[in-house]
């Protein structure tokens, strides 16, 4: 799909922009709870990941994988189970969980990535199906009832996480951790050839590339970080549910990432936030049987004049005007 | 009477003739996306909500204006596919030089919007619609109670699919079409209007969708969210197909309905995912699908 | 500039926080309730905006004040989804400061919110929920099941049908808490009873299409098709029974779980006959009849029993604190499980330390379309089911709370 591709000549003054656009959104984001209701941050931040974690995929390897749900639920619930059954920290639950995430990323990647575009998408989704269909089946899942009560227990087995606060750093920090894996890869060797695979995949091929390697690879470290993600959620909301495992939620993401701007760094946080926002605040308000009808208003309004997103789309402007 | 599997034949045989009726779902829908994958080159995730256009058309057409089953199953379709040339127009014109994952995302859009809307009038319960008089009642087969409605269900649904194969397979019109997949430029050269050809064909596919809709009120009760899970499946239908394929949509519809019901059968909880594991052995074995062209 | 946009944006979330926020201070003068329910999902009819509307009533006859004190009310619609129902409620405790949640419908949500609700020791009165297990091995100190439950069912409806005759039984269980509990309360009755079960099959909540589940329980050869459903899954079943023509080739189906706008919106044509236990019927004295035309006059409809159970709950909760001038969840607790509830709704009524009411419940059978004199006359209540008969005993229960256990 359509991308920014950072001019060589201008990626150095790029990377340090984005260094410091970075530390000041950490600022606001050590600051922000206590002007914000904590769970609500923590909620954009579990998207964020989320999203980021798509965007490696769709903007990097320019694969659009309609099967990230899985993903987010895998970790959500072995996060939940292995804490409530089998007494794990949060840390190692949380571990655990994006550990499970990641073999199934393995095995979707092997399955998947041979195929392109349309079908891509098609696979990715019809291998989610079968893994919500696990999760309605699976006993340890609870069915629709979901997985309730998750204890946020002890950080190291010596911090507590039960106040919203502890939580909210811990959040934080995991989001800064999974963020930089992500900032790594891109601007790594490996990120470069991902996103020459993206360009002309032919091309990279001819360059002696094992391209299905490196798409596996970036596979499974995005299904890795969306798992993270889905971990920390769990924790975050004590719960584990069904409904991150249903499709709607692998299309939930191709929204937020779409509305920030496929394949820019921030794009997908700037999207994450926008949508967890609008269903947050709209939802308590009269507007509440619109939020379904409003984001797809988006999505259309997105496809059909700002293809770049938020983020793109400012991008696009300051190279016009500033440079 | 012997037992078959060690099932007695009424589960069986009933079972796979609500496959059957299920498939001829399947197969209408499928049949629409394939013709619309084919000309247009874009996967309709529309078409759910579409489909329950139709139904809704019917229903508020008896309600409110008095229109009966047989005057909606014209009437609905016309009205949907109306709908369908509009966006067609409006909308996914603008996006055809562009990757073929936008036509995807901006019908998954528009399917956000109709139902999101819907929802918030009629709520996601169903609304009722009865059976027409003439279709009420039903036989005893023997192995199981038919009631009338769901043989009409296959009997039309049969009919309008082999109609529309004909027709591509077998009339001017339809090697138009054809060559309007194979080669767009080329039949554009020969004088042939080709985007009126498109607008059309999207129409028609979205027509059959909604055919389907009024097919379904009866039975399944009219609700804003009948299409969007079927939808899904649907897909699934198409890809095993091979995306284009006007045959290998209805063959494959009316297969991943009999597969399903033998399934329920067998171990009914895994009924609706049972397809999504034919669908993957399938794309790992023929990836172009079981009725497609290597591309 | 990139960061400027950025920096305003934030600016911007942070100052639609702190409104909430701000909002929140003043919550210790107010008496905050919220009303969860699924608004528009398959279960909407029976409580939903009906529900909300039965609450606002009561907060009105109540004079919208407690000692002073303004009452508020905020709704959401869960979509009978246990997340988006226990984040929900865990934001109006710590944000909007709500004290109390009432309504509550899929049993899957109620548990979850009462984790919620127990963590923060806050109220629930759970009013639209069936399974018994919510005062059973889910019980919390902080909840109240008001209306009914599936323990009520079995033994009204379950009982009546084994009674005359229908010994084997099919089930047809809505795939979640509420369809097991609702089956395992069922197979207890049955079993008591020398009857048995064939079989069964489990179905996702709001299901499109009963007809191969349907032919599978007239393969069962089961005397008795059992509802272990609610709602909209109740009604798609009955009408795919009839299509297939069920009764006509022998069995006979028992709905155990049946509301008053269930049998309004299929005709008495397709359910007269159908036996059925409810904790409420508009028709039954004065009072109820007093109280129903009041409803009806605001909404149009007859009320339901969790509707007027809402109603009812959210009075007692409001006299509670009224009484212990506190909105202290011990405090009011304590106040609403010594104080009986005598209305409308129910005479004698009691709340037990498990949390569950317990007041007397009505099989009732459903009449014929001759017998109907006006379109809410739906019911002819059969006999009455005595508060102690209809509840699970305390003897029986795993509740944490219940003393010896």
């Amino acid at each position: 799909m359509t991308t920014q591709v950072l001019n060589s000549s201008t990626a150095g003054k790029t990377m340090s922009k984005t260094k410091l656009s970075f530390m000041i959104l950490l600022l606001v984001g050590l600051v922000a709870p206590y002007a914000i209701y904590p769970v609500f941050l923590m909620k954009v931040l579990c998207f964020a990941l989320f999203a980021c974690a798509f965007n490696l995929m769709l903007g990097y390897g320019g694969l659009l994988s309609f099967g990230h749900a899985a993903f987010l639920a895998t970790g959500g619930y072995i996060t939940g189970h292995t804490i409530m059954q089998w007494g794990l920290t949060p840390e190692l639950g949380i571990l655990v969980g994006t550990a499970c995430s990641a073999a199934m990323g393995f095995v979707f990647g092997k399955l998947a990535i041979r195929r392109q575009g349309i079908y891509f998408a098609m696979i990715t989704l019809a291998l989610s199906q079968l893994v919500f269909f696990l999760y309605v089946q699976a006993p340890f899942t609870g069915g629709e009832n979901g997985l309730q009560g998750i204890p946020r227990g002890n950080l190291f087995g010596l911090i507590s996480l039960e106040g919203n606060l502890a939580m909210y750093y811990f959040v934080l920090a995991v989001f800064v951790i999974g963020f930089s894996v992500i900032y790594r890869t891109i601007h790594s060797p490996f990120g470069q050839i991902l996103k020459a695979i993206r360009e002309n995949e032919p091309r990279t091929v001819s360059l002696g590339y094992d391209v299905d390697k490196f798409k596996l690879v970036a596979f499974v470290i995005s299904a890795s970080l969306a798992g993270l993600a889905g971990s920390t959620k769990s924790l975050v909301f004590q719960l584990a549910s069904l409904t991150d495992a249903h499709w709607h939620m692998s299309g939930e993401v191709i929204l937020m990432t779409l509305l920030g701007g496929v394949g820019t760094i921030f794009g997908p946080i700037v999207g994450a936030t926008t949508v967890v926002t609008l269903q947050n605040y709209l939802s308590q308000g009269p507007l509440a049987s619109w939020v379904p009808v409003i984001l797809g208003l988006i999505f259309v309004i997105c496809v059909l004049l700002f293809r770049s997103g938020i983020v793109g789309e400012i991008q696009k402007f300051m190279k016009k005007n500033f440079n | 009477m012997a037992e078959l599997l060690g099932f007695p034949p009424q589960v069986l045989f009933g079972q796979l003739l609500i496959g059957l009726i299920n498939g001829s779902f399947y197969a209408l829908l499928s049949l629409g996306l394939a013709i619309i994958f084919g000309l247009l080159n874009i996967i309709n995730f529309a078409h759910g909500a579409q489909y329950m256009l139709g139904a809704f058309v019917a229903w508020l057409g008896l309600k409110f204006l008095g229109v009966n089953y047989w005057v909606a199953l014209v009437l609905a379709p016309l009205v949907v596919a109306a709908i369908g040339i509009a966006i067609e127009k409006t909308m996914l014109r603008r996006l055809y030089k562009e990757d073929h994952l936008y036509g995807l995302l901006l019908t998954f859009g528009l399917a956000l919007i109709i139902e999101g809307s819907f929802i918030h009038f009629f709520g996601v319960s169903g609304q009722p619609y009865s059976v027409p008089a003439a279709l009420q009642g039903g036989n005893n087969l023997g192995f199981m109670f038919l009631p009338t409605y769901r043989a009409w269900i296959i009997v039309a649904s049969l009919v309008i699919c082999f109609g529309t194969w004909y027709m591509i397979e077998r009339t001017k019109l339809g090697a138009y079409l054809r060559a309007g997949t194979e080669n767009p430029q080329l039949l554009q050269a020969f004088g042939i209007n080709v985007p009126l050809l498109i607008t059309l064909t999207y129409g028609y596919g979205v027509a059959l969708a909604a055919f389907a809709g009024v097919l379904a009120a009866p039975i399944y009760s009219v609700s804003p969210v009948m299409g969007s899970n079927l939808l899904i499946v649907v897909f699934a239908v198409v890809v095993i197909g091979g995306m284009g394929s006007i045959s290998g949509a209805i063959v494959t519809g009316l297969m991943m309905g009999l597969i399903e019901g033998l399934t329920k059968v067998f171990y009914p909880e895994a009924s609706t995912t049972v397809i999504f594991l034919v669908m993957i052995i399938v794309l790992l074995v023929r990836p172009a699908g079981l009725f497609g062209k290597e591309a | 500039m990139k960061m400027l946009k950025k920096l305003m944006c934030s600016a911007i979330v942070s100052a639609m926080a702190a409104s909430t926020a701000a909002q929140a201070d003043i919550s210790d003068n107010e008496i905050r309730i919220g009303y969860l329910a699924d608004m528009s999902g398959t279960y909407s009819a029976l409580a939903g905006p009906g529900g909300l509307e039965a609450a606002k009533m009561a907060i009105e006859d109540f004079g919208g004040k407690v000692n002073g004190k303004k009452i508020t009310i905020v709704s959401a619609d869960d979509q009978n989804k246990p997340d988006i129902g226990a984040n929900k409620v865990r934001q109006w405790i710590d944000v909007d400061k709500v004290d109390m949640v009432a309504g509550m419908v899929s049993s899957a949500v109620t548990i979850a919110v009462n984790k919620v609700v127990e963590a923060k020791d806050k109220v629930s009165l759970v009013s639209g929920s069936a399974s018994s297990s919510i005062t059973n091995q889910f019980c919390t100190a902080n909840s109240v099941h008001y209306v009914y439950d599936t323990y009520a069912l079995a033994h009204g409806t379950g009982e009546a049908v084994v009674r005359e005759g229908g010994d084997s039984w099919f089930f047809l269980t809505a795939d979640y808490a509420f369809g097991h509990a609702m089956e395992s309360d069922v197979t207890e009755v049955v079993k008591e009873s020398g009857g048995k079960v064939v079989g069964g099959v489990r179905h996702p909540l709001a299901t499109n299409d009963f007809s191969s589940f349907i032919l599978q329980a007239q393969a069962s050869g089961a005397k008795i098709v059992g509802l272990a459903n609610a709602g909209a899954d109740t009604t798609n079943s009955l009408k795919t029974a009839k299509e297939f023509g069920v009764v006509q080739a022998g069995q006979k189906i028992a709905g155990l779980l049946i509301f008053l706008n269930d049998v309004h919106s299929l005709g008495l044509e397709t359910t007269q006959g159908l036996q059925l236990t409810t904790g409420f019927y508009w028709d039954r004295t004065p009072e109820t009849r007093a109280w129903s035309k009041r409803y009806f006059d605001r909404t149009g409809k007859m009320p339901t029993m969790v509707q007027a159970g809402i109603y009812s709950s959210v009075t007692h909760y409001l006299s509670a604190v009224k009484a212990s001038n506190s909105d202290a969840s011990s405090a009011v607790m304590a106040q609403m499980k010594k104080t009986p509830i005598n209305d409308f709704f129910a005479e004698n009524g009691r709340i037990r330390e498990d949390g569950r009411m317990i007041h007397d419940m009505y099989l009732a059978e459903v009449k014929k379309p001759s017998e109907s004199t006006g379109e809410w006359d739906l019911y002819k209540i059969l006999r009455t089911i005595p508060a102690d008969k209809a509840f699970r005993p305390l003897a029986e229960s795993k509740c944490k709370l219940v003393a010896g256990r």
